[in-house]
């Protein structure tokens, strides 16, 4: 009995690792992944920014749905203050059938998307940041041309009703960087749809 | 016109029959819910309507519910589906796929304030479940087969 504790303990600190989310004050790690207009985007295109709204985000998800105009919105407010959103759509589309290329190009025109919608081809982007769910949102501050995480996890405290929300955690976030000071809280949780993945 | 009026009455009595009253539960009902410190083992399962994973896993909740009708087991499906989908959507998915075990729907939003509370390893994502007793405590954020979920309670209520 202590035994099989202890190897569920073990396997419970491996999965953990596997998954470990970049935290907070961490280097964000670089990316090149493919638009769906064509061309490929990197994190470094983005060296002359004070910093990057990344969101690990998808088609189906209801969570995902009722953050999206959040999320336009979002962009359209911080883009020009320097933190343009760049969007991941992590999921294995043969999995999540919505989440094709066809899928992703269709939605980003339908709602004319002012920000990149990028897929996650290889999957190695979600794994490297972390992320567990959608929409998993990582504020990225640039410090002369190095990005660092300044804040993981949820745009708000309601996905259900904006008009509801108390807590804009991500926007307190930007704002704790644009003043120089670490975002608090740093991190936040929330209830998400799993990404679709094989391994 | 009376015979309509009878009819109505009936068929509104059918269906209060078959679908289950969902109560809801805020931050205190859920710490209520996971730390329980008596003779019976606990396995409570987070799921929503639009989790494909879930669905898929909810039958085995169901039928350890009914296995275990009579023995120290309680099975809770704590639902996170958005209460403005309560009536819409929770209510005939249970009734469509016939559970009969406890079902809750939590109220508050704002998950950051509560995830830890059930465990700190949970990130978030469902399905997620948590199989306690007044001995041991099992955490586990991911989707279950039928044999890992009967394993797992067997190895807590021994």
């Amino acid at each position: 009995m202590k035994k099989l504790s202890l190897t569920l303990i073990l396997a419970a600190m491996a999965a953990t690792m596997i998954h470990a989310e970049v935290r907070p004050g961490e280097k964000a790690i670089d990316f090149s992944l493919k638009n769906v207009d064509g061309t490929t985007v990197s994190l470094s295109d983005y060296s002359d920014q004070k910093g990057v709204i990344l969101v690990f985000t998808c088609n189906p998800c209801p969570f995902a749905k009722a953050y999206e105009q959040r999320i336009i919105q979002l962009h359209e407010t911080y883009a020009e203050q320097g933190f343009p959103v760049v969007a991941v759509n992590p999921n294995d589309d043969e999995l999540s059938p919505e989440d094709t290329w066809e899928g992703m190009k269709a939605r980003a025109s339908e709602k004319g998307y002012p920000f990149p919608y990028l897929k996650d081809e290889t999957q190695e982007v979600y794994k490297a940041y972390g992320a567990t769910r959608t929409p998993h949102v990582y504020l990225l501050a640039n410090n002369g041309g190095n990005f660092q995480v300044a804040y993981v996890g949820s745009i708000d405290d309601n996905a259900m009703d904006a008009s509801s929300v108390v807590q804009k955690y991500l926007e307190q976030a930007i704002g704790a960087v644009v003043s120089g000071q670490n975002p608090e809280p740093a991190s936040t949780k929330a209830i998400g749809c799993t990404i679709k993945t094989k391994a | 016109m009376k015979n309509l009026w009878v009819i109505g009455l009936w068929l509104s009595m059918v269906v209060s029959l078959h679908s289950q009253v969902i109560p809801e539960i805020d931050r205190e009902g859920i710490t209520q819910l996971i730390q329980k410190d008596n003779d019976t083992t606990y396995v409570i399962n987070f799921w929503a309507t639009w989790c494909s994973p879930c669905v898929k896993e909810i039958g085995f909740f169901e039928e350890l519910h009914r296995k275990y009708a009579s023995e120290k087991l309680q099975v809770i499906l704590v639902s996170l589906d958005f209460p403005n989908q309560k009536e819409r959507r929770v209510v005939p998915f249970l009734h469509e796929k016939g559970i009969s075990a406890p079902v809750r729907l939590v109220t508050d939003l704002d998950y950051n304030s509560w995830i830890n509370l059930v465990d700190p390893s949970w990130s978030g994502a469902i399905p997620a479940t948590l199989i306690y007793n007044s001995g041991e405590r099992l955490f586990l954020e991911k989707e279950l087969t039928q044999n890992e979920l009967n394993e797992h309670v067997n190895q807590i209520m021994n």
